[in-house]
């Protein structure tokens, strides 16, 4: 195992360092200590490595991340996993405003709550919140899934297009667009997975499904002349 | 009764006193009327492109002095008179080169077609300028055909990736645009083709509607960080834009400047090729001529004027007005409309089709609908084929070296061996107005409305 002091070495010398990293490396396995909530740590990774990041981080951690498995030992400032293509990344703590933010692809677990605007324009993105998400959550999510073991806040999945979005707790209220939708059996079958990728142990029976009623798909023209 | 048979009105009242004459009211004028009624019988504001139209202060209110007695000129095509310019000299590893400092605006694929994205790559690489991405991601065609690439990165995000980020030679954090500062874009149902839909990850025929902010940063601070963000994943290598509307010149770019840009574009409300609501395209945001000077100013107080280059948009035609921005203090301009009408775009060619459409050459502004006779604002295959990527760059190619050929014969006569070396006291105004927005003497003047020391 790799152990880099960010405090040390620095941001620079950190992400160049792991963007050196190529798809057969040996070095699969990175410590970072000293995060002390910087900002930008690990982005634009783009190899199967592990990086465990031992402290809570600013903004973009792990931010537009490929293949890269980003585990953070704390909690994370705004835009965690931001347009994040594939790979996964994990938050033992809270996350703040936008985590997941227009990623097309991997899995972003946030084992404490996440605050507003989790998963907006995610575009293929899995994220499994365990805790509660704040308001305007899944603002225009345009596909992926958003799972949340607690409650959602004020207006969740405004203008949505067509994401999936799994509740068990209470939602404040939802956003323009916004409906309840039935669960289906594939709908269970493929929250059982998200839960299970997750590491939650909540049952997919007590969530609701919301999406998008494709009201504002189309502008409302008056045709009647 | 003759007058009667016509279905004119008659001139003479029943006793042959005279009529008055029909007026038409200046305020509620036909333009005007037709609108209201096309509003109410639809619902739904007019939506299109083409930038403000209505009259405004533009660099034709400005004239170049030229040298004489007090200054001399440099002999035309013998002097050398040089033109190229650097972009993003400030943090980025690799700044960008360009021969000419007329560079191709974003316009999204999607809102063009490929194969124009592709005409305007071959014609600025052959002209030693750069293209810019738009609100749909980095295709092949222009990747491909494009020597210098400035990737867009826009609220939207659609087929924003980290590898399209390192294959970009710069890129461009759009704040806003000068024909809607502080509206997101539009693009309707029958330009979101397969191909488009895929890319933007929406499904297909949607009226599609951009976000106005961006979704993982709010005000300049953030900015800062998010400009940190994507210098690590580029490694410091590319140079980053902001664009701005033409709205708070001053601050906007005081603000961009400490953000971290390495340059800014600022876009005046001319900027047309965006798609949007005709309320906003002509009553928000202020034209360019009114925008630069205060951009400069802000650079130079901040001791940064050449060192975070500005490159300035909206309303550039000729080497005329590339002469001009360059004079008011700007490196570099930026065209769309301009570029899109080399191409071929309401040619009077095809005025039949723009007939057909509703309107004629010259006017057509509804590029969003996807209609477009040139085929170069659709995604209708048929119409698309009537486009020659090839030629399309051929020309566009001529029309930039006319533009620097333009600019370069001014330069010289103003004495100046560089376009760079042009400056506000080669220029005077024809108007009180552009005196004032450029803050240029009237002509046979040395004043200008607001010079300091002059007011009562």
């Amino acid at each position: 195992m790799q152990t880099f002091d960010l405090e040390a070495e620095g941001l620079r010398a950190l992400n160049s360092t792991l963007h050196a990293q190529a798809a057969n490396t040996n070095q699969t396995h990175w410590e970072i200590v000293n995060p002390k909530g910087s900002h930008a740590i690990a982005v634009g990774l783009d190899a199967p490595i592990e990086v465990n990041i031992k402290g809570s981080t600013g903004y973009y951690c792990a931010g537009m991340n490929k293949q890269a498995t980003v585990h953070v030992h704390g909690s994370v400032g705004p835009g965690t996993a931001e347009n994040m293509m594939s790979g996964m990344v994990v938050v033992e703590g809270d996350a703040s405003q936008y985590a997941g933010a227009t990623g097309h692809g991997g899995t972003l677990v946030i084992k404490g709550n996440a605050s507003s605007r989790c998963g907006i324009s995610m575009k293929g993105i899995d994220i499994i919140v365990h805790g509660n998400i704040g308001h305007m959550s899944a603002f225009m999510a345009q596909s992926g899934n958003l799972v949340v073991c607690g409650d959602a806040g004020e207006a969740l999945g405004d203008s949505l297009y067509e994401a999936r979005l799994f509740v068990r707790g209470s939602v404040k209220s939802l956003g323009a667009d916004c409906i309840e939708k039935e669960m289906r059996p594939e709908h269970l079958t493929l929250l059982e997975e998200l839960l299970e990728r997750g590491g939650c142990d909540a049952k997919a029976s007590e969530f609701k499904r919301y999406g998008s009623a494709r009201q504002l798909y189309n502008f409302n023209i008056d045709n009647a002349y | 009764m003759k007058d009667e048979q016509k279905g004119a009105p008659r001139n003479t009242g029943p006793h042959g006193a005279p009529r008055t004459m029909p007026i038409q009211s200046a305020t509620f004028s036909n333009p005007v009327n037709a609108e209201i009624r096309r509003a109410a019988a639809t619902g739904i504001y007019d939506i299109r492109g083409g930038g403000a139209k209505r009259k405004l202060p533009h660099f034709d209110d400005l004239l170049f002095l030229g040298a004489s007695m007090s200054r001399y000129p440099l002999e035309g095509y013998r002097e050398k008179c040089e033109t190229s310019v650097t972009l993003g000299t400030r943090f980025a590893k690799n700044p960008i080169q360009l021969d000419i400092p007329v560079t191709i605006a974003g316009m999204s694929f999607g809102a063009l077609s490929g194969g124009a994205k592709e005409a305007l790559g071959r014609g600025a690489t052959m002209a030693g300028t750069s293209t810019t991405t738009g609100d749909g991601g980095m295709t092949e065609e222009e990747r491909g055909h494009s020597n210098k690439l400035v990737y867009q990165y826009l609220p939207s995000r659609y087929g924003m990736n980290p590898d399209d980020l390192r294959r970009a030679d710069a890129i461009e954090i759009v704040v806003g645009q000068g024909a809607k500062p502080g509206g997101g874009g539009m693009l309707l149902g029958q330009k979101i083709s397969d191909r488009v839909a895929e890319m933007r990850n929406l499904p297909k025929g949607i009226d599609q509607r951009s976000a106005c902010r961006h979704p993982d940063w709010t005000g300049p601070d953030d900015l800062e960080i998010k400009i940190l963000e994507l210098r690590e994943i580029t490694n410091w290598e590319k140079p980053i834009y902001i664009k701005v509307g033409g709205a708070r010149p001053y601050f906007d770019t005081t603000l961009a400047v400490k953000a971290g840009a390495d340059v800014v574009v600022l876009d005046g409300m001319q900027g047309g090729t965006a798609a949007t609501q005709d309320v906003f395209i002509e009553h928000v945001g202020q034209p360019i001529l009114a925008c630069i000077r205060e951009a400069v100013r802000a650079l130079q107080d901040l001791d940064m004027h050449r060192e975070v280059q500005l490159v300035v948009s909206g309303g550039i035609r000729t080497g005329a007005d590339v002469a001009k921005a360059m004079a008011l203090g700007a490196d570099a301009v930026a065209i769309g409309t301009a570029a899109l009408i080399a191409l071929g775009d309401n040619d009077p060619k095809w005025e039949a089709e723009y007939n057909a459409l509703g309107t004629t050459a010259g006017a057509y502004d509804d590029w969003h609908e996807g209609q477009d006779p040139a085929g170069i604002t659709t995604q209708d295959p048929e119409l698309m084929a009537r486009f020659d990527p090839i030629e399309g760059g051929r020309r566009l190619n001529n029309y930039l070296k006319v533009m620097t050929l333009e600019a370069q014969t001014i330069a010289r006569a103003c004495g100046k061996n560089h376009l760079h070396n042009l400056e506000p006291e080669d220029l005077c105004a024809l108007t009180m107005e552009a005196a004032a927005m450029a803050k240029i003497p009237l002509a046979g003047t040395d004043w200008y409305p607001g010079k300091p020391g002059t007011s009562y």
